[in-house]
Parts: C-alpha cells; sequence; structure tokens
C-alpha cells in the first residue's frame, strides 16, 4: 500500500517536473523568437518598414483594437462568414445525411465531391461576381462553396457509421424519416457534424476574406489589402495577428464543442 | 452472373455522371430559349469549343508548367524541411510537447491570407507562391512524421537494441521504414494543400500559371473561356489527386487502406 503510493507520488512529481521543462522550453522558444525579431527589425539587414520593432506592431495591435472603422469592417466579415456557414452548411448537412443514408447515391455523387474538394475555391470567385454582384453576396457564395465540401464528406462519413442498433430502435418504433433524423441521426453524428462544421468554418473564413483582398470595399480582407496598397507594414501586422488569434480561436472553441459530445455506444 | 453484377455495380458511377451531362443538357436549353442570361452564364457548348482555344492561344501548356514548377519547389521544400522538423520534434521529447500544438495550431490557421506580407518580402514572384504553398503545406508533413516514427512497433526497436545498432542504424533500419507509410499520407496531404494554395495565389496576385490564366480570361469578360480555363484548373486539381493517391498505393502496396 505505502509502495503503491510512493510510486504515485513519484509519478505525479515526474509529471510535474516535464511539465515545468516543457513550459520553459515554450517560454525559451517564444523568447528566442521575438529577440530575433527585433534584432532583424533594428540591424538594417532588411527595409526598415517591412520588418517593423515589436513595439510598433504592439502599439498597431492596440490602435488597431481602440480602431471603431476595425470593428465595422470586423462585423461586416463576421455576418458573411456566419451567412457562408449557414447556407453552405445547412446544404452540406442536407447533402451529408442523404448520402451517407443511401448506399446507391453515395456510390453516384459522393465521388464528384470528393474530388471537388480539394480544389482551390477562390477560382470560382470571377463567376460569383458574374452571378451575385461585387457586393457582400459574392462573398457569402466563396466562403458557403468553400465549406459545402468539408461538412457534405465529414456528414456523410459519420452517418455510415451510426451504429445500426441504434438505426434499428429507430425503425422498430416506426419513426418517420423526420423522427429518424432529429431522434437518431443527428444525435448520433454530433462528433463529425461538428468536426465537419468546425473544418468549414476554417474553410469559410479563408473564402471569404480571399474575395475581400481581391474585390470588396468593406471586411476584413479590404483593411489587410488597403494596408498592403499604402504599405502600411506594422497595420498589415496586426490585422493579421489579430485575424490568426480569432481564426485559431473560433477552431479551438468549435473543437472544443466537438471533443465534449458523448461517445457513440457500440 | 458476374457479368450481371458487374454491369449492376456500374449504375450508380453511371447515373453520376449521366446526372453532370444532364445537368449540362438542361442549363444549355435554359441559356438558349433566354432563362438564364447568356451573358453571365455562357452555353456549355461554347465553354467546350473555347477549351481547344485557350490551350492555343493562351499559352496553357507553358502555364501549366510554370503550375508545376511552382508546386514542385514547394514540394521539395516540404519533404526536406517538413520531414527534418518532424524528425527533429520526435528526437527530442520535451521539444514535441512544447511545439506539437503549435503546429496543429498552424494547420488551421488562414495561411494564404499572409500573401499581402509576403508580397512586400518576396515581390510579385514565383517564391512568393512557391513560400506560401510550402507553409501552407507544412503542418501535416511535419504531424505525420512524428506520428510515424513515434508509432514504431516497440518489438521492432527492441530487435534493433539485441543487435546493438548505433543511433544512425536504428533511425536508417527501423524507424524510418516503418514510419515511410504514415510519412507519405502527410506528403499527400500537404502537396494537397501547396496545390490549392499556389493555384489560389496565382489568381489573387495574377502571377505565374493557371490562376493568372484565369483572373486575365474574366478581367477581359471572356465568359466561355473563363468558365473552361476553371474547368481545366479543376481537371488538373482532380488528376492531381488521383496521382498522389495512386501514388500512394504504388509505392506502399504492403500498406492496408
Amino acid at each position: 500500500m505505502a509502495a503503491a503510493a510512493s510510486a504515485t507520488l513519484a509519478a505525479a512529481s515526474a509529471g510535474r517536473a516535464r511539465g515545468v521543462r516543457v513550459a520553459v522550453v515554450r517560454i525559451g522558444i517564444i523568447v528566442a523568437l521575438l529577440t530575433a525579431w527585433e534584432i532583424v527589425a533594428r540591424s538594417g539587414w532588411l527595409f526598415r518598414d517591412v520588418v517593423p520593432t515589436l513595439a510598433v506592431i504592439g502599439r498597431a495591435v492596440l490602435r488597431m483594437l481602440a480602431d471603431p472603422v476595425f470593428y465595422a469592417n470586423l462585423r461586416v466579415t463576421a455576418l458573411e462568414i456566419a451567412a457562408a456557414l449557414a447556407i453552405g452548411g445547412g446544404i452540406g448537412l442536407i447533402v451529408g445525411l442523404l448520402l451517407g443514408g443511401s448506399r446507391f447515391l453515395s456510390r453516384a455523387y459522393e465521388g464528384i465531391v470528393y474530388y471537388l474538394g480539394p480544389t482551390p475555391k477562390i477560382i470560382f470567385f470571377p463567376i460569383m461576381i458574374l452571378w451575385f454582384g461585387t457586393g457582400a453576396g459574392s462573398k457569402i457564395a466563396m466562403g458557403a462553396l468553400s465549406c459545402f465540401f468539408p461538412i457534405v464528406i465529414s456528414v456523410a462519413s459519420g452517418m455510415r457509421e451510426i451504429p445500426l442498433v441504434l438505426i434499428r430502435v429507430g425503425q422498430s418504433f416506426r419513426a418517420n424519416p423526420w423522427q429518424m433524423s432529429r431522434l437518431v441521426y443527428l444525435p448520433a453524428m454530433r462528433a463529425p457534424i461538428v468536426n465537419g462544421v468546425r473544418l468549414g468554418l476554417g474553410i469559410a473564413i479563408i473564402g471569404t476574406l480571399l474575395a475581400e483582398t481581391k474585390l470588396s470595399n468593406q471586411g476584413l480582407g479590404y483593411l489587410v489589402i488597403q494596408a498592403y496598397a499604402t504599405f502600411d507594414m506594422p497595420r498589415m501586422y496586426a490585422l493579421l495577428i489579430i485575424l490568426f488569434v480569432l481564426a485559431i480561436g473560433a477552431n479551438a472553441l468549435i473543437g472544443r464543442y466537438g471533443s465534449r459530445a458523448p461517445a457513440q455506444s457500440p | 452472373m458476374g457479368r450481371r453484377i458487374a454491369a449492376r455495380s456500374l449504375v450508380p458511377p453511371a447515373t453520376g455522371v449521366l446526372t453532370l451531362v444532364g445537368a449540362f443538357a438542361v442549363l444549355e436549353a435554359l441559356i438558349r430559349v433566354g432563362v438564364v442570361n447568356r451573358f453571365v452564364v455562357p452555353l456549355p457548348s461554347q465553354v467546350l469549343a473555347a477549351i481547344p482555344r485557350i490551350v492555343a492561344e493562351e499559352g496553357v501548356p507553358y502555364r501549366f508548367w510554370q503550375t508545376t514548377q511552382e508546386a514542385i519547389g514547394a514540394s521539395v521544400l516540404l519533404v526536406v524541411v517538413g520531414v527534418a522538423l518532424g524528425m527533429l520534434l520526435f528526437r527530442f521529447d520535451v521539444l514535441r510537447s512544447a511545439c506539437e500544438t503549435w503546429v496543429a495550431a498552424l494547420a488551421s490557421a488562414p495561411i494564404v491570407l499572409m500573401y499581402p506580407l509576403f508580397l512586400v518580402i518576396f515581390g510579385r514572384s514565383a517564391t512568393t507562391i512557391v513560400m506560401i504553398g510550402f507553409i501552407a503545406g507544412l503542418p501535416p508533413v511535419i504531424l505525420k512524421t512524428v506520428e510515424g516514427l513515434a508509432g514504431t512497433r516497440r518489438v521492432l526497436l527492441d530487435v534493433g537494441r539485441s543487435f546493438r545498432l548505433s543511433e544512425a542504424q536504428r533511425f536508417r533500419k527501423i524507424l524510418m521504414p516503418a514510419a515511410l507509410p504514415t510519412i507519405f499520407v502527410g506528403m499527400r496531404v500537404g502537396l494537397i494543400f501547396a496545390l490549392i494554395n499556389i493555384v489560389g495565389v496565382e489568381f489573387l496576385i495574377n502571377f505565374g500559371g493557371l490562376g493568372q490564366l484565369i483572373n486575365e480570361l474574366a478581367e477581359r469578360y471572356d465568359l466561355p473561356g473563363t468558365y473552361a480555363a476553371i474547368g481545366f484548373v479543376i481537371l488538373v486539381s482532380i488528376l492531381f489527386f488521383v496521382v498522389c493517391e495512386r501514388a500512394e498505393v504504388w509505392l506502399l502496396p504492403h500498406r492496408q487502406r
């Protein structure tokens, strides 16, 4: 008993020591990278405005966060992404359920979705401009098109992995297709749906923002390309830092929600 | 009997192809009767007719070669840097614990949005396109290299130890061959990410191969040409994807898929 307790204590102590080592390495890497950046910024090896000092970038981030123009453009981009995810994700969910629920439909059409998925979606932007105009419509369409494919693939494969016993229970209660979807399929597929939405969100963000950088007069993508056009590098770094934090944060948030999904019973 | 089963198995894919053909035929009819505006959506027959024109007049083979060169450049960087970084993370366990989540976070970051920054640093050149393709494809290569090396079966490592293999021999004869299938999966995913970003940035900065072709045709309002060029890029992407899949099966026939 005492030996087991001391072994547990030793394991906990080793775990703590390892955690400290990992934290030290992380801090070391961050400090080394920031120091290297500052040296390059101050050395004059590169054109000074291309690599501003950390203080200049920090001030630009604070200025950006205090600027109402930033929030107005953030709102535009957020609404475009939300609309894109609702449209592309909604259609993707329905198509995924249809493909996952029918072996015939899956064999007929899933190959098309599977092979169209990894194509660069931004090349469809000229068509989207023709169809939906130069305003928010074409950006929403780009985001919707981008997020449609990962959501379909994820939902269809998740549907096929639903334990047969759950489907049989639903059928034995003579559930209609709507009840089957609401009470059996969707609850059993929470994890793959959340993962699909997570992937879809990341790609919808990229699709929408890239479209904004190409042709727009509002949104965060427009602000980035404006900073480039006026060679305002600190502002561009600040925008990119904020965009990365927002994108990674949104992804992690949805991922956390997905990881809390109940495990499927065998 | 066997022939009937084979014929029956062809029905679903044939349905998929016929649906596409049928959709294009319906679209052609709708445009001809004026329901769909032909100044927004060109006739599918016009798009088909535009393919030989853009191949001859817009230098599609040369543009294809330009995009291929950029993809090769990004691929070489991916293999050299990505696998090396993966090996480094595997070799130093604390470093792996410290950095693996960062690499995974990088995979979900919208890296392609940094293209204006790369334009400032490298100029409007192929280097910008290659570097974005390389960085976008890097996380899966690193993560899969670490996963492959860490997944080496214990018994193989024990056999190596019983033969008193040196560190280099252990790596060359046991770890690398055991990790190769997983590393190849990472390289395939990384290459696909790289190609998507390469064509995308070509389109955005109007420079390089196939992506630039779409941008130029769209700016000239050559609708059949634009649609044909988009179709050509889709075809190239699908072919690239299929070739990567086949190469994986061909190079690693023993792998359970």
